[in-house]
């Protein structure tokens, strides 16, 4: 069994897309409350790549992937899947929310085979086959018929992985998916989902405020500026896969993540002398902590 | 320790049932009910002050042997309720979709709000002169106040429930290729229920209290005529037999509505 069927299912191996994100600009508000929120951000989610975009929070992050998946519009700029422009959502960009995004009123088995079935492209049966094959994938197989009430939260994310990859994805959205989780949970999610995109390969954008998680995770790491966002810099994360919790312990772990710190410094700096107060006082509490170790 | 083996009729865990009707909640609530009664009677007897001069349970209950053989008094019930039911159920037909297309459509939103804004806060029994002038049977001016108490609390508690819809809700909806009706059907409509059964039961709340006092003003049947037959024949343990029925009835209407409410709203409440 290649590593492709192993995560697909049986309708055929998965297939990532290439995303252009290019001189993109929003803002909300008008007149003096305007509020330049994202601009002239560019980068690019190469094919069959784990992205992994990093910033302070209340940078922009969320709204960069409202834009992504067509729910918002960008002011200017372009963003093109496999080189064609996005038109509104789309089944080929999914996105995974902050907390959980399941639908409450159906049960496990009805929030993964939603998608399918609206689009009436196969048979309820097969759906339904298809979405046990990758519900006994996550271990979710006797949760079939729970409400997301009755799922832990590990689990809840777990089945909203399942219900977007059911749909055959060009590319995954993760925002900040674990944000919210227990720190043993959120370790084991992370590494459950590595094994993920190790298996699948798909094009993936995850978006986070950790930077372990963010080292850890990415072959790309995507630093955004302070608010209005745009991409900073990218570091190619050249560890080896598969990932291991170990590799957190080595020195080229270690240099990437001091080469990555003194950028974020200097963002928080530089927001500091611009005198926007919450954000400074949230970045230096989020990043603290990692530069005293 | 060995488990008793659950016995089923019609898909109910009987030993279950048994567990939660002859529960501890159960028994405490009939010795809070009976404790009422004894401190009414000792009251009563004892002849205190105001509060004694509510007639005696003993003499209640005598007066209630007689009423409960009278066919008048089950009339009083069966007139009541049809008109609580007709203008609950017409205040449904009317309110719910009433509220959804306010809370789906900005154009008819900003159209009607500012009148029903306007209108809401008078109250049901303000209109009884205005309605028994412009319908034509008394009948049909009773409904339609009680209409009016359940059919505010709809179309408010439907918008809000509606406009409140988890916009990731949606947005994971048209990702996933849903849209137009499908997700009316399938997000829109399962999202508002909860809020549909709080407006029902506040609303059926409202009816009763609209309709007992409608009686009272303009008809000359039902609980609510019953209670002030009672008074002006000064025959006082029928007006507590009166008011008492009222609260079995209204008690009666809410707890369908609750049941209702769970048994659709399976995602809600799960043990």
């Amino acid at each position: 069994m290649s590593a492709h069927e192993h995560i697909s299912g049986n309708g055929g191996p998965l297939q990532g897309g290439e995303m252009q994100i290019t001189a993109v600009s929003k803002s909300f508000g008008i007149g003096p409350l305007r509020q330049q929120v994202i601009e002239n951000c560019s980068f690019t989610l190469e094919r069959g790549k784990l992205t992994v975009l990093i910033g302070p929070s209340g940078c922009g992050k969320t709204t960069l992937i409202n834009l992504l998946a067509g729910y918002e519009a960008p002011d200017s700029g372009t963003i093109t899947v496999d080189g064609a422009p996005i038109k509104g959502p789309g089944k080929d960009r999914l996105v995974v929310f902050q907390e959980t995004a399941l639908f409450p009123w159906m049960t496990t088995l009805e929030n993964v085979t939603y998608g399918p079935i609206v689009r009436g492209e196969k048979s309820k049966k097969e759906v339904e086959e298809e979405a046990m094959h990758l519900l006994r994938k996550v271990g979710l197989e006797d949760f079939r018929d729970k409400f997301p009430i009755q799922l832990s939260g590990g689990m809840q994310r777990r089945c909203e992985l399942v219900r977007a990859l059911i749909n055959r994805p060009k590319i995954m959205m993760m925002d900040e998916p674990f944000r919210g989780l227990d720190a043993m949970t959120r370790e084991l999610m992370q590494e459950y989902y590595v094994r993920l995109f190790e298996e699948n390969h798909l094009t993936n954008l995850f978006i986070t405020s950790e930077l372990e998680e963010a080292i850890f995770l990415a072959d790309r790491l995507v630093i955004l500026t302070n608010r209005p966002a745009s991409a900073r810099t990218v570091i190619e994360i050249e560890l080896p896969r598969p990932r291991e919790f170990k590799l957190l312990a080595t020195r080229e772990y270690l240099h990437y993540k001091q080469q990555a710190l003194e950028i974020l410094h200097e963002e928080a700096l530089k927001a500091f002398s611009s005198g926007c107060g919450a954000t400074v006082a949230d970045f230096l509490e989020a990043y603290s902590e990692v530069e005293s170790k | 320790m060995t488990q008793k083996k659950p016995v089923y009729f019609m898909g109910i865990n009987l030993r279950k049932l048994r567990k939660s009707i002859f529960s501890k909640t159960t028994y405490r609530g009939i010795v809070a009910v009976i404790a009422t009664v004894i401190l009414w009677e000792l009251c009563a007897r004892f002849e205190v002050p105001i509060i004694g001069m509510i007639p005696a349970p003993s003499s209640v209950f005598s007066s209630l042997v007689e009423q409960l053989q009278d066919p008048a008094y089950w009339e009083c019930w069966v007139v009541s309720y049809d008109r609580v039911l007709s203008g609950f159920i017409i205040a449904q037909i009317i309110g719910i979709p009433l509220g959804l297309i306010m809370g789906l459509s900005r154009h008819l939103r900003d159209l009607s709000f500012p009148t029903l804004e306007i209108l809401r806060p008078i109250p049901p029994l303000a209109w009884v002169p205005t309605a028994v002038i412009f319908w034509p049977t008394p009948e049909m001016s009773m409904i339609f106040v009680t209409f009016l108490g359940a059919f505010f609390t709809m179309v408010l508690n439907i918008l809000g429930g509606v406009k409140n819809i988890d916009v990731r809700y949606i947005r994971s909806a048209q990702s996933l290729g849903s849209s137009g009706f499908d997700i009316f059907r399938r997000i829109v409509l399962p999202a508002t229920l909860p809020s549909l059964f709080t407006g029902m039961t506040v609303g059926m709340g409202i009816t009763w209290a609209v309709v007992v006092a409608a009686e009272m003003i303009a008809s000359r049947s039902g609980l609510g005529f019953l209670t002030w037959k009672s008074y002006v024949a000064g025959d006082y343990p029928v007006i507590v037999i009166g008011m008492i029925s009222i609260g079995i009835a209204g008690y009666l209407s809410s707890a369908v509505i609750r049941l209702l409410g769970d048994r659709l709203t399976p995602w809600r409440k799960i043990i």
